[in-house]
């Protein structure tokens, strides 16, 4: 077990380093560096002074060189007059000539151009406001969909059956962006005249959640996660309730809400569990999506903005923030996989 | 003329769908005699969920076909005095309706979703049969062989599942790597993998017959090479392979990289189902007695392995398009790849999304078109499953 988890952490970081390095490379592209130096230093400066820039803020070093200083292997870029690296500014020692290393493994994460800040804080915050989003969705999501797949696998072929795969057959085909629209559109606007939620969730980050505020991106979320993980819990569900110790169980006299609850849901839950952790990767995804058209200002907002003005030092960071989310969740997945079924073992 | 009410909006443009009515029941009234004749398309017909969802397909399909004919107004005209006008309003000028409403540039809102479904229709199975091409390629020896070559490309893939689909676009489709030609250089070894799939395929069938061999690939190799060339060269770009005179086909830059990138998102997965298939199947007694009688590998993996794995395969792949369809939109909702005035769904829904609460149809009949066609590819390969599990 040791062994697999110390094998998986470094397959871990070997992902972070690869991924960050892609989206390093893809960052500064000359056109994309040229883009930031008229973003920074005015729009209709000329090629020269766009190259004068860039040679000003570090930019014009090798490639390999200016990804080691984000990493903190190669030390900072510090400006032709001397001083402080910007990357090293809120460092306490005033040693200011000396070249020194102020990357992620110092714990340095940079500067966005957007939000003007440190990436920490930022990335901080708007993971904060994301972890409540995801919180209520999950709240939401899980018990509905295990309830649906219960219900709807308890009696395979049953018409009770039938209308929840139905609807969640329904709800697994529509897309975030569509009926967040739909649910905007009926209970949001003056087209029916309901208006009973709210139709963007911007202030959020101000008054804090509301009830009114979040019900709309949270119910858009968890509709689209549910219909997967209720057919997954409606398969495995069927699978154990065609078992020989459920037909003992039956031909013993036991109720059929005892079999369920007893016999039949603890060994139909342990495929769920995988599903319900792999869902993970797809929520963030929806969340990228209904954050901007609620314009929730959570962490796929903010990604979608450094990714649209090619804020190099936020796009790394989202991305280690992606890829550790989506890596950790595998990882749970299995080690749970193994824990609820003692017959799989991990080598 | 007068406005329109609800029941006659419904009517009309219901009636507008003639042709993608005719198609459909001509589809079905064509197949189901000879269903038992039809393999696993048949027994489609033996499932009421199939045949809903097939239904529904063939009915997008044909919409897609015949647009011109269903549309009552051209995809960028503006009627003044047309903007955001609710549902059945008469034109200025009493010839028709906007039967559905204009958008906030005065458009029809009807012909606009028309119009929008081609470019799914077009799109979403081409570049999934892309991505299962380039998956089934590297995923067949990866299970097979195992090992290193395993390693390195299931690593590869994690790689790309991890990233989050958004960024990857972002990171795809902003003009400024567009014009690095970047995509192009994707597209380049991309659209490689159909032409190397089908000629691996033949070689490895009829290797024992040079004869037959050499002409089949000679004249797939002219064709398909010819065919691969036109289509990834570009006069004027950073890949111009082939002068412009030759050039056929030339594929819109844009919608060349919004091909690449929604193949980019989903080769990774068709590789792991391929490759978990893969090593399911390998250790099966055909492929031992395969083995033994001195076959090639890839002879086993392309007539043995792959004949074995069609089941899951197919089903997937109406899935896949199902999701590609959403992908696109996905795109198009964050303005990303085809132009702002492309009438495909996902950017009249981006488009449509900011007067959403005042104005709600220009984005909710594009949002409605794109979730029947997903729905309808889901129901199909539902059916598909329970039809193909049956034996």
């Amino acid at each position: 077990m040791l062994s697999f988890l110390i094998r998986r952490f470094l397959i871990m970081l070997l992902s972070a380093f690869c991924l960050t390095l892609i989206v390093f490379l893809l960052t500064n592209l000359a056109p994309n560096l040229e883009k930031l130096a008229k973003a920074e230093a005015g729009t209709r400066i000329t090629d020269a002074e766009v190259a004068a820039w860039l040679e000003q803020h570090g930019h014009a070093r090798p490639l390999i060189t200016r990804y080691g200083s984000w990493l903190g292997l190669a030390p900072a870029w510090v400006p032709p007059g001397g001083g402080t690296p910007d990357r090293c500014r809120d460092l306490p020692d005033a040693d200011h000539d000396a070249p020194r290393f102020c990357g992620i493994l110092q714990g340095n994460w940079g500067t966005s151009t957007v939000f003007r800040g440190e990436v920490a804080p930022i990335l901080g915050q708007r993971l904060a406001l994301t972890g409540n989003l995801m919180f209520w969705v999950l709240l939401v999501m899980v018990p509905t969909a295990l309830l649906i797949g219960v219900l709807a696998g308890m009696r395979e072929g049953s018409w009770l059956d039938r209308i929840l795969s139905g609807i969640s057959i329904a709800t697994s085909a529509t897309p975030e962006y569509v009926s967040g629209v739909i649910l905007i559109a009926v209970f949001a606007s003056s087209m029916t005249g309901l208006r009973w939620f709210s139709g963007t969730a911007g202030s959020v980050a101000e008054t804090g959640p509301t009830f009114d505020t979040m019900f709309l991106p949270v119910v858009t979320i968890a509709l689209y996660g549910m219909g997967y993980v209720a057919r997954m819990t409606r398969a495995s569900m069927a699978e154990v309730m065609t078992q020989q110790y459920i037909r003992t169980a039956r031909l013993k006299g036991v109720k059929f809400r005892n079999i369920v609850m007893k016999h039949a849901l603890r060994n139909a839950l342990i495929a769920p569990f995988t599903v319900i952790m792999l869902q993970f990767p797809w929520l963030l995804n929806g969340v990228v999506i209904v954050e901007t058209l609620f314009n929730y200002r959570g962490f796929g907002w903010a990604l979608v903005e450094a990714a649209g003005n090619n804020d190099m030092d936020l796009l790394l960071g989202c991305s280690v923030v992606a890829v550790v989310v989506v890596l950790v969740t595998q990882l749970i997945s299995d080690i749970g996989y193994v824990l609820l079924n003692p017959r799989i073992r991990v080598d | 003329m007068e406005d329109l009410g609800t029941w006659e909006i419904i009517f009309r443009v219901l009636g507008r769908f003639w042709p993608a009515w005719i198609g459909v029941v001509a589809v079905f009234a064509v197949s189901i005699p000879f269903r038992r004749r039809l393999g696993l398309y048949g027994r489609l017909f033996d499932s009421r969920i199939a045949m809903a969802g097939l239904a529904i397909v063939l009915f997008w399909l044909f919409t897609a076909l015949f647009a011109e004919t269903i549309a009552t107004h051209g995809v960028l005209q503006q009627v003044s005095g047309m903007g955001n006008k609710p549902p059945g309003t008469v034109t200025p000028d009493g010839a028709g309706w906007y039967l559905l409403g204009g958008d906030h540039l005065a458009r029809d809102v009807f012909s606009r979703m028309i119009a929008g479904s081609r470019t799914v229709i077009v799109i979403a199975p081409f570049a999934t049969a892309v991505a299962f091409m380039m998956g089934i390629t590297l995923g067949l020896p990866a299970g097979y062989y195992g090992g290193r070559l395993d390693t390195t490309l299931s690593f590869a893939a994690n790689l790309v599942l991890a990233f989050p689909v958004i960024l990857l676009f972002y990171l795809l489709v902003t003009p400024e790597i567009v014009d690095t030609g970047l995509p192009q250089y994707l597209a380049l070894v991309m659209f490689l993998f159909p032409l190397l799939f089908v000629v691996v395929l033949i070689n490895s069938r009829w290797r024992v017959t040079p004869a037959f061999r050499t002409k089949a690939l000679a004249a797939i190799l002219a064709a398909g090479g010819y065919f691969y060339l036109t289509l990834v060269s570009e006069p004027g770009t950073a890949v111009a392979i082939l002068p412009g005179a030759l050039d056929l086909i030339s594929m819109p830059s844009n919608i060349l990289i919004v091909f690449v990138s929604v193949v980019f998102v989903n080769s990774p997965t068709v590789f792991r189902i391929v490759r978990g298939l893969t090593l399911d199947i390998k250790t099966r007694d055909y492929v031992a007695a395969a083995k033994t009688r001195g076959e090639r590998p890839w002879y086993i993996m392309l007539w043995e392995i792959l004949p074995n794995i069609r089941g899951p395969l197919i089903v997937d792949f109406c899935l896949r398009i199902g999701y590609t369809t959403i992908l696109l939109g996905t795109l198009g909702f964050f303005g990303l790849g085809l132009s702002p005035e492309s009438p495909d769904w996902g950017s009249t829904i981006n488009s449509g999304r900011r007067l959403l609460t005042f104005v709600p149809f220009p984005a909710i009949v594009p949002a409605v078109a794109l979730m029947s066609l997903v729905l309808g590819l889901n129901l199909l390969a539902d059916g598909l499953r329970e039809e193909s599990l049956r034996d």
